[in-house]
Formats: structure tokens, sequence, C-alpha cells
């Protein structure tokens, strides 16, 4: 039996860990295209800050691939995967054959087609080798940025590039930043602070052409403005990279349709990550959900199926834990409100800036935005995910000292001792 | 299997001794029961943030119930796979612990942590969290609880 997996990121190391819980034994083999050894996405733009260094980025210890029987192969991309016969094809041409193999080639910057392009001090933000190249600019001289996307890579691209003394201006085509994980409201609130620190938005207009003599020099925005600019950061979003299996048997949508085994179409591939569409629990729908603890989950799940023990992981759900400056936020689940029938909780405390917004429907929470408010929150998000009735203790959820008092003592006393009597 | 502590909110007076000995206990000064003085010196140390301790009490106005809560260290340790940097990890001995060297405040397993067990630390730059005072042998606020309302059990 021989594991392999395309990607060594987070997902890889679910996949991994979960295949060594069940089986010491047989090979695993992880191929990436990246020459470095598993590392932090979201910690690029924390080194490009300087508030970590390379040694921080790593996420697991230097022996982790020893320690746990993996062959890497980094460095090398995968351009086909041969499936009749099961193997994967290597850019040097060379193949690697598998029993049970797990794509995970999470996402690929998105970049619409925009003039100026290829114009030198043009990045994207997604890869270890794309904030080494924006220090290197940095470091000959870039004094301006412009940062297209204010979702949550392009504010933390930005957040560094300030900290790093650049000017920022961030450009947005829709009519708030984050606008993935907030609503109108929350967003407004969370903007103020950001412009304090001197970040400037020009929200609802997008990049028409950069222009420059070989390199950077202005922008162009579709509302006619134009910038002076030294470095021009793409970060819109991502889509799945699985380009390389398109037109193949394998099932595509948006990304590689998988179930709650995060088995393919096909027999013994799987997939996880940012690469793959599951099952949403909230949004009630298959979907891409590119977030990392997302991607641990899929990739543990597919790895124990690998392995031969059968998990199921069909409790997906969106969720994120951001800050920036000392802004902090964790939202989950629906921040836009879908249908009429659904309760919205609020409370803003304009003294502490704190702000909490829960969205209630036939008493179970489907989601919530907490800005400064943070403490507990999992006890929310793990609501969501057992789908507790929490119409008796409602109100009390927008507290920042809600919790377990708060629920029935059978309840509390089953959550904390799982069973057991103290 | 990994070792727990539980409270028996039945005799929790919510004193908060426990978080007082937690704190000595994960200073320089690293033992189970602080000198009078040895506290002092640590409480000083802290001029404008409170230490955090890594054991949380609850208690809820207009009521008389009271209990510490730690980290249940739990099989499946949420924490642990929403962390982005590989600071929260769940060791051999079935402990999980934070690497506070590697943490970057990111509040991931705030967000992750079911029971609300994780503490955003001194001046809010490392998760800080129990990780069962191994060194000490034994857990500094089960030792000391004057009411002995946390036991620690292997589950
Ligand atoms: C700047 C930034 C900040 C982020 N912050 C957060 C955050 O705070 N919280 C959060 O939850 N999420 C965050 N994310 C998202 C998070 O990083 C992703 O959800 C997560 O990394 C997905 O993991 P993955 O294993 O699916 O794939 P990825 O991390 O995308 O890794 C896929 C790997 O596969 C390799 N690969 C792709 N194609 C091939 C091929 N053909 N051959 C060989 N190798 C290939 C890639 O090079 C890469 O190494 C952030 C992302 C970015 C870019
Ligand atoms: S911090 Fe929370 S999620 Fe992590 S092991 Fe402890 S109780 Fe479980
Ligand atoms: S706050 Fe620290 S320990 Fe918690 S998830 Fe973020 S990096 Fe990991």
């Amino acid at each position: 039996m021989r594991y392999v997996i395309i990607g060594n990121s987070v997902a890889a190391c679910g996949c991994i860990e979960a295949i060594r819980k069940v089986d010491l034994q047989n090979p695993i083999i992880v191929i990436s295209d990246e020459k470095y050894r598993v590392y932090s996405r979201p910690l690029i733009s924390y080194y490009l800050a300087g508030k970590v260094d390379e040694s921080k980025m790593y996420i697991r210890d230097e022996d982790y691939y020893e320690k746990n029987k993996v062959e890497p192969i980094l460095g090398e991309k995968a351009i086909s995967v041969d499936f009749k016969n099961k193997e994967v094809v290597l850019d040097d041409n060379s193949k690697v054959k598998y029993d049970k193999l797990l794509i995970a080639t999470g996402g690929k910057p998105f970049v619409p087609p925009t003039k100026g392009f290829e114009l030198k001090n043009v990045f994207t933000f997604i890869k270890f080798d794309d904030v080494k190249a924006i220090d290197e600019a940095i470091k000959n001289g870039a004094k301006k940025a412009v940062v297209i996307g204010a979702g949550l890579s392009g504010l933390k691209a930005a957040e560094a590039l300030i900290k790093r003394g650049l000017e920022v201006t961030v450009v947005e085509l829709a009519n708030r930043i984050l606008g993935s994980i907030l609503d109108l409201e929350a967003s407004k609130i969370v903007q103020d602070e950001i412009e304090k620190h001197g970040i400037v938005f020009k929200l609802e207009t997008s990049v028409d052409e950069i222009i420059g003599d070989g390199k950077v020099e202005k922008v162009r925005l579709k509302n006619g403005e134009v910038l002076d600019s030294d470095i021009v950061v793409f970060a819109i979003g991502v889509v799945p990279n699985i380009d390389f299996l398109k037109g193949t048997e394998l099932k595509i949508n948006r990304g590689i349709v998988v179930d709650e085994h995060m088995r393919t179409n096909i027999e013994d591939v799987y997939a996880a990550g940012d690469c793959a569409e599951g099952y949403d629990f909230v949004f009630e729908q298959q979907r891409v959900i590119p977030i990392w603890p997302n991607a641990y989950n899929q990739g543990e799940t597919a790895g124990y199926n690998m392995a031969g023990v059968e998990k199921t992981f069909d409790r997906g759900f969106p969720m994120n834990s951001i800050g920036f400056f000392d802004v902090h936020m964790i939202t989950a689940g629906i921040v836009v409100p879908n249908s009429d029938d659904i309760e919205v909780l609020v409370k803003h405390d304009k003294e502490k800036n704190a702000y909490r917004k829960i969205y209630v429907k036939n008493g179970r929470v489907l989601g919530f935005m907490f800005i400064n408010s943070i403490d507990r929150a999992g006890m929310i998000t793990n609501m969501i995910k057992e789908g507790l009735n929490v119409e008796s203790i409602k109100h009390r959820l927008l507290d920042d000292d809600f919790g377990y008092l708060d629920l029935p003592k059978e309840l509390r006393q089953e959550k904390i001792l799982g069973g057991a009597k103290a | 299997m990994a070792k727990k502590i539980f409270p028996k909110e039945e005799v929790c007076v919510g004193c908060h001794l426990c978080e007082v000995y937690c704190v000595y206990a994960h200073s320089k000064y690293k033992k189970p029961t602080p000198k009078a003085h040895e506290l002092i010196k640590l409480y000083n140390k802290y001029k404008d943030s409170k230490p955090t301790p890594r054991i949380l009490v609850e208690e809820k106005s207009g009521e008389w119930t009271t209990f510490a809560l730690q980290c249940r260290h739990c099989d499946d340790a949420p924490c642990t796979k929403a962390c982005i940097t590989g600071a929260m990890k769940k060791l051999e001995d079935g402990r999980v612990i934070c690497d506070e060297e590697k943490c970057v405040g990111c509040w991931s397993c705030i967000m992750a942590c079911p029971h609300g067990a994780v503490r955003r630390g001194e001046n809010k730059k490392a998760a800080s969290k129990c990780d069962l005072c191994l060194e000490l042998g034994e857990p500094a606020c089960v030792k000391n609880c004057p009411n002995e309302a946390l036991v620690i059990k292997e589950v």
C-alpha cells in the first residue's frame, strides 16, 4: 500500500496525522511544487511585517517527515494523474505510483485579466515566495503600494505593508471591506479602526490598468482615479488549484466534488482542503470552504478513510479568527441573513468598541460576528456545530461573560465532565 | 489517554485561589506552593496587566454556583486543528500545550475551543492554557484548592 498526497500544506498534515494513527507501516509520499517543508500560508503577512522569522513559518518540527515516515518530493509539480494506471505524473515526466491518492492542491490566486499585470513589482499574496519577493522590492526602495481586494488576505497584506512604512491604498469592488466575514454594519466598525492606522480605502471601484515602463509606476482605477504606486498586490481571492485535472473523469464543480468521507467519484482518490468542494453544514449545500481548520479536518477525514477506518466529516462551515492592528474578530456561519425569519441579536458597546451580532433561526445559532469581544467564542461556534437550542439563553450570548453557568446544570456537567464523575 | 482535571461545582466557593497558584506555578518560581514574599514579588512584576491564569473561575452575578474550568485536553483537540502556526499541539501523553514562542495571537484556538478554555495571555500576545503542570508532578490548582473542588483523573 502506497499513500500519495499532492500538496504539502495543512490538509496534507491532517491526512498524514490520521494515517499514522492507524497505520505506522505503509509509505506516505508527499508531492509539492514548493520547495519548502510544510509552512503556514496565513503567516506570510506576519513574515512580511517582520513579526515572524523564517524558522517560525514552519508548522511542524524539522523531523516531521522522518518521524511520520513520509517521503517528501519537494519542488516538483504534478502535471497530470493517470487514474487508470494509478500514477501521478510529475513535471520531469517521472511517475509516482499510488494505491490511495489525496489531492490537496489548495487554492491559487484569482487574477482577472488586467493590463499591466506582467510588469515588475506586481504580486499575488499566497505563497512564501510571494512575500519574499515583496520584501525584496521594499528593500529596493518601494514606498507606495496599492492592494487590490479588501478581503482577509488583502487586508493582512495592507497591514504588513504599512507596518513596513509604506503608503498603502486598498481598492475594493464591493461597498464594504471583509465582505466574506462581516455585514455592512460590522464592516464599518472595522474599517474605521483600520483607517486610523493610515490605510486608505477606495471602495466600489477596481483596477483598470497598471501603468509603468518595465515596472509599476501608476495604477488607474475604474473610477478614473490614478494612483502613484511602486508595488501592486492582487489579493482578490483564491480559486481551487485544479487546472491540471480538468478534462479528466474526475468530477469537478467549483472544486473537486467530495462526499462526507472526502471520496471523489474515482475509486481510491480523495480530495481535501481549498481544492475540494464538500458539504457546508450551515449553508446546507456543497461549497468550497477555503479556511485552515476545514482543510485540516477534511485532510484528517480523508486520511482515516484512506487507511481503511471509516470516518465522516459533515459539520464543515466557514469560521474565521483574524486581527488587524488591535482589532480582533471572530466570525462563523452565516454573516448576512439570507431569509426573513432569521432573528438578529445585536450589542454594540461603543465605549469598549466591542460588538456582537448573532443570527438565530428556530432557536439555533446560524452565525455570528464578534468584534473586540471574542473570549470564549468557541462555545458559540460549537453551538452552531451541535445545533443546540439556545432559545432560553439567547440574550446572554451577547454578553462577554457568557459561559457554562448559563447552561442548565445537566448539560453543563455533561459538557465539562464528558460522562466522567468528578 | 489523557489526564483531566474535573471541577466539583458543589464544593467550589469561588475563592480564586486556584488562579493564584496557577499563575505562580507558571512563573519563574515554577513551584507548586508559594511563599508569601515570592507571591508579592511575582504580582508586583505585572505592573500594567494582571497575570493571566490558565484556569477560569466561572461565576455569574445573582448566582451562588461557581467552579474552575481549564482545558479538557480533548481527544480530538479542535484548537490544534485550527492553529495556524503549529503552536497548539497535542503531545503523546495526551496533554495539549501551547508553544507561546510560536504563537502569534491570532485566536483561532479561541474560535475553535468548544469549552472556551483558551485565554489570551499577558498583553494579549500569546494563548495561555492549562498544561497540567507536568513538570511539577501535580497541577498546582488541584494541590492547593482548600476545598478539594478540583480532582485530577485519568480517563
Ligand atoms: C495570506 C493568507 C492568509 C490566510 N489566513 C488565514 C487565517 O487566518 N485563517 C484561516 O482559516 N485561513 C487562512 N488562510 C487560508 C488558508 O491558508 C487555507 O485555507 C489553507 O492553507 C488551505 O490548505 P490546503 O492544504 O487546502 O492547501 P494550500 O495551503 O493552498 O496548499 C496547497 C499546496 O499544494 C501545492 N500544489 C498545488 N498544485 C500542485 C501541483 N500540481 N503539484 C504539486 N504541488 C501542488 C501548492 O504549491 C501548495 O504548497 C489564509 C490564506 C492566505 C493566502
Ligand atoms: S484548549 Fe479547548 S479544544 Fe483545546 S484541548 Fe483544551 S479544551 Fe480541548
Ligand atoms: S492564538 Fe496562538 S495557539 Fe492560538 S491558534 Fe493562534 S497561533 Fe495558535
